[in-house]
């Protein structure tokens, strides 16, 4: 029998949320093309109970994820560039009929986002010795300022890049000890998902990261006035979408990172790190051991 | 027994105050463009101190041009030249440091011995100590010369007048800002004087522009097209509400906002220190501090002990005349204030929790309230979970380090919390797990310039002190990098 006869396995686009593969709640899906409009699948079209739910399960991630060690999220997040680079050709692919790229353009965009997991990898335990310390205070106290993880975050992702820039939202949210709901480009959300195989299959625990697919202009408003969202980067929003988003933030003051724009092949820099980072400043008195001592 | 005291008043005559003051705008002072004016009074007291402007949009709309003016200048300063102003402030304010102190004890209310030791040393600290950025900014960790923002709309509270106002100014203009700043509408004396001050330095005109008035003024100002970055200390609604005004501009914002914090007292505590911590973390200031300690929570096996300690200590408090030296606790800062802090004190009753207070004379004219304590209180009631703003403290128990913390982190607000404990492995990891921006073990209400301060959740954001506050004034600090690539076709939103 020739290959050619062979008829293809489709693949079955679904949500990436606590670390399972649902499909969207209310059934529906939305047709999926390349760059010329030739049906490339069906994606679930997330619902605002969607978008709840993989808040819950972002919180319930939250407390296992920001506790654990930087040495060991830096550690799961190198597996995952790790195991996107086995996925490479896919991802090529993928990314290539998402954004209408020739095969070695994609395969720059894809190269780039593995790079970015490298990247992220490193800052985990780094970033804390950069934007933190101790203070010399004038008085007998120790007092040190440390950077902690904001929460739960949602994220619009950038509409056109839809891979690299999606990495380039979510590795600093979670490098930094914060779990994410992110919103896939509505266009192109397949590099998106596939990701959530990637994540699954990287130590990633369930729940630190939760990918829908759908419209932005449906499922973010609910997110970003969800009281149990602690920040929202607006990366994706249109103009219109992120004023009405950053308002609704208001209502709980969640840490909110505007739209502007971004090349997301140059060097990302820390901003995406700090923008979801806490500064805890502890103090406690020193004591004094009184009149003796060493000068030496 | 009870210890009777001979009064001992700081004298008032350090301090001259005019009967009238004008708005600060481009280095003068001048009436109101609708020559609109309000009385500022003495809380203690209710006497009238003086007849200030209540800037209108007008007023705003002229503060902003001439700051936008002096800022062309001002930052393009060498920073060593900055810097020299901003020593010159911050020797003028310890020069004048006692007539300060006063000023404010009479338009605020609070004991002398806080405006003396406490605020005033610590406006001159914050002046010194970003004095000496303004020339080091490349080295601060925001990349290779980093840039000012411009212009800088400011309001403050009434709780520290003159420290708010060096926690806001102090940083803006070390980073070559210039700014348009509001004092609260109760207490706009003190940073009446602070433009005489500038004056004194020679500060160029515009660089900083004082505008006294009510809310409308505050909202002229954040809303005004021509600032860039709003900086707001104050309660969290108006917060959230400049928030929404933001919404979708460029400019920039940092929030200080309302607390609730949680002063947690385990068993191995020493009892005597820690009593002392919970006084001075809900009774400094009237408790009139957003990072007071005002809610208790104490280990269940030491209650009794800890709350008859607690009201024994409590029963020795002087309130009374802020000028007076011994004057432990002061007057509440006004009519409406004291109006607040009854209603809540009264829900507490009406909800069920017990009320405490030491017997106490106050005063017959001006605005005054007991210190006071509820036990009984549950998660539940208002006590426990809103801002009271007065000297009110609400005491609750827990058995196990988990429970205190869950019940600490359990509150829309984050911005301080206390830990007593002997066991510093207890201490660091109940700090650890606090949900707060200010932690202070086996201490409470301390502060200093070099040292971060700000809070999680809806306390704000953003961070004030230390090299962390200059963040709030640079561009491009803390924002994601938006370098642009010569490859433009894959530039994206």
């Amino acid at each position: 029998m020739k290959q050619t006869d062979r008829l293809s396995v489709f693949k079955t686009y679904k949500l990436f949320v606590g670390g399972k593969f649902p499909r969207s709640e209310s059934g529906r899906v939305y047709e999926v093309t390349d760059s010329k409009g030739k049906w490339l699948a069906n994606a679930p079209l997330s619902s605002r109970k969607d978008g709840r739910d993989a808040v819950v399960a972002a919180r319930k991630a939250f407390g296992g994820w920001s506790g654990a060690t930087a040495y060991n999220r830096g550690q799961i997040l190198y597996r995952v560039a790790e195991m996107l680079e086995g996925r490479r050709d896919q991802f090529v692919a993928e990314v290539a009929d998402a954004e209408g790229l020739s095969k070695s353009k994609a395969a720059a965009q894809v190269d780039a986002a593995i790079d970015r997991w490298v990247w992220y990898a490193g800052w985990t335990d780094k970033i804390a010795q950069v934007v933190g310390g101790t203070n010399p205070v004038a008085g007998p106290f120790f007092n040190v300022s440390s950077p902690e993880p904001t929460g739960v975050v949602a994220v619009v992702a950038p509409q056109e890049s839809s891979l690299l820039g999606l990495v380039s939202v979510i590795a600093p949210v979670i490098a930094a000890g914060n779990t994410v709901v992110v919103i896939a480009s509505e266009k192109s959300p397949l590099p998106a998902l596939s990701l959530g195989e990637v994540l699954a299959t990287s130590d990633v625990p369930g729940g630190v990261v939760n990918i829908l697919s759908g419209k932005a202009s449906e499922i973010s408003p609910s997110l970003a006035a969800h009281q149990d969202v602690n920040a929202i980067d607006l990366a994706g929003a249109d103009e219109e979408l992120a004023k009405a988003l950053e308002v609704a933030a208001a209502d709980n003051l969640k840490r909110v990172v505007r739209p502007q724009a971004v090349d997301w092949a140059a060097d990302p820099g820390t901003g995406r790190l700090t923008a979801f980072l806490e500064t805890k400043t502890v103090w406690h008195p020193t004591g004094s051991l009184g009149a003796g001592g060493s000068s030496y | 027994m009870a210890f009777e005291y001979a009064p001992a008043p700081e004298s008032r005559a350090v301090v001259d105050i005019a009967p009238s003051y004008g708005l600060f705008i481009d280095g003068e002072f001048r009436e109101a463009s609708d020559g609109k004016v309000f009385k500022t009074v003495s809380p203690s007291t209710e006497e009238v101190l003086s007849e200030v402007a209540q800037a209108s949009a007008e007023d705003v709309d002229a503060a902003v041009k001439a700051a936008r003016k002096a800022f062309e200048k001002w930052s393009a300063l060498p920073g060593a030249e900055r810097a020299k102003y901003l020593f010159r402030i911050a020797r003028i304010i310890q020069e004048r440091s006692r007539e300060l102190a006063v000023l404010e004890t009479l338009d605020n209310g609070k004991p002398i011995k806080e405006t003396r030791d406490a605020d005033l040393p610590l406006v001159a600290a914050h002046f010194f100590y970003y004095a000496g950025w303004a020339d080091k900014l490349d080295h601060a960790g925001f990349g290779a010369d980093p840039r000012p923002l411009g212009v800088a709309g400011q309001v403050i509270p009434w709780n520290f007048p003159l420290l708010m106002l060096a926690w806001k100014i102090a940083p803006a203009l070390a980073a070559g800002n210039t700014v348009v700043l509001k004092p609260a509408e109760t207490t706009p004396l003190s940073a009446l004087f602070f433009a005489d001050i500038c004056r004194q330095a020679g500060l160029p005109k515009g660089v900083v522009n004082i505008l006294t008035g009510d809310g409308s003024t505050g909202a002229a100002l954040v809303g005004h097209d021509g600032i860039d970055k709003v900086a707001f200390t104050g309660s969290t609604g108006v917060g959230k509400q400049i928030a929404r005004t933001l919404a979708g501009t460029d400019k920039k914002l940092t929030l200080e906002l309302g607390g609730k914090g949680a002063n947690i007292v385990f068993d191995d505590a020493p009892i005597d220190q820690a009593v002392e911590g919970i006084v001075n973390g809900i009774f400094f200031n009237q408790g009139q501090v957003c990072c007071a300690g005002s809610r208790l929570l104490v280990q269940e096996s030491i209650q009794d002990e800890l709350l008859d300690a607690l009201k024994r200590r409590m029963s020795t408090l002087r309130v009374g005349d802020p000028l007076d030296k011994n004057t432990d606790v002061g007057a509440i800062n006004s009519a409406e204030q004291l109006a607040r802090i009854t209603a809540l004190a009264d829900s507490g009753e009406a909800e069920g929790a017990e009320r405490w207070a030491p017997a106490c004379e106050l005063p017959g004219a001006g605005y005054w309230f007991a210190p006071t304590l509820f036990t009984n209180v549950t998660q539940a009631h208002r006590i426990a979970r809103e801002e009271i703003f007065g000297p009110v403290l609400s005491v609750l128990t827990f058995r196990t380090p988990g429970e205190a913390v869950a019940k600490a982190n359990n509150s829309q607000y984050g911005l301080s919390a206390g830990i007593w404990t002997e066991k510093g492995s207890r201490m660091l990891a109940v700090a650890g797990k606090l949900r707060a921006g200010v932690v202070w073990a086996n201490t409470f209400n301390k502060f200093d310039p070099t040292s971060p301060f700000g809070g999680y959740k809806e306390s704000g954001f953003g961070r004030e002190g230390g090299r962390h506050g200059l963040e709030a004034y640079l561009a491009g600090a803390a924002e994601p990098s938006n370098e642009r690539s010569e490859r433009e076709g894959e530039r994206d939103r």
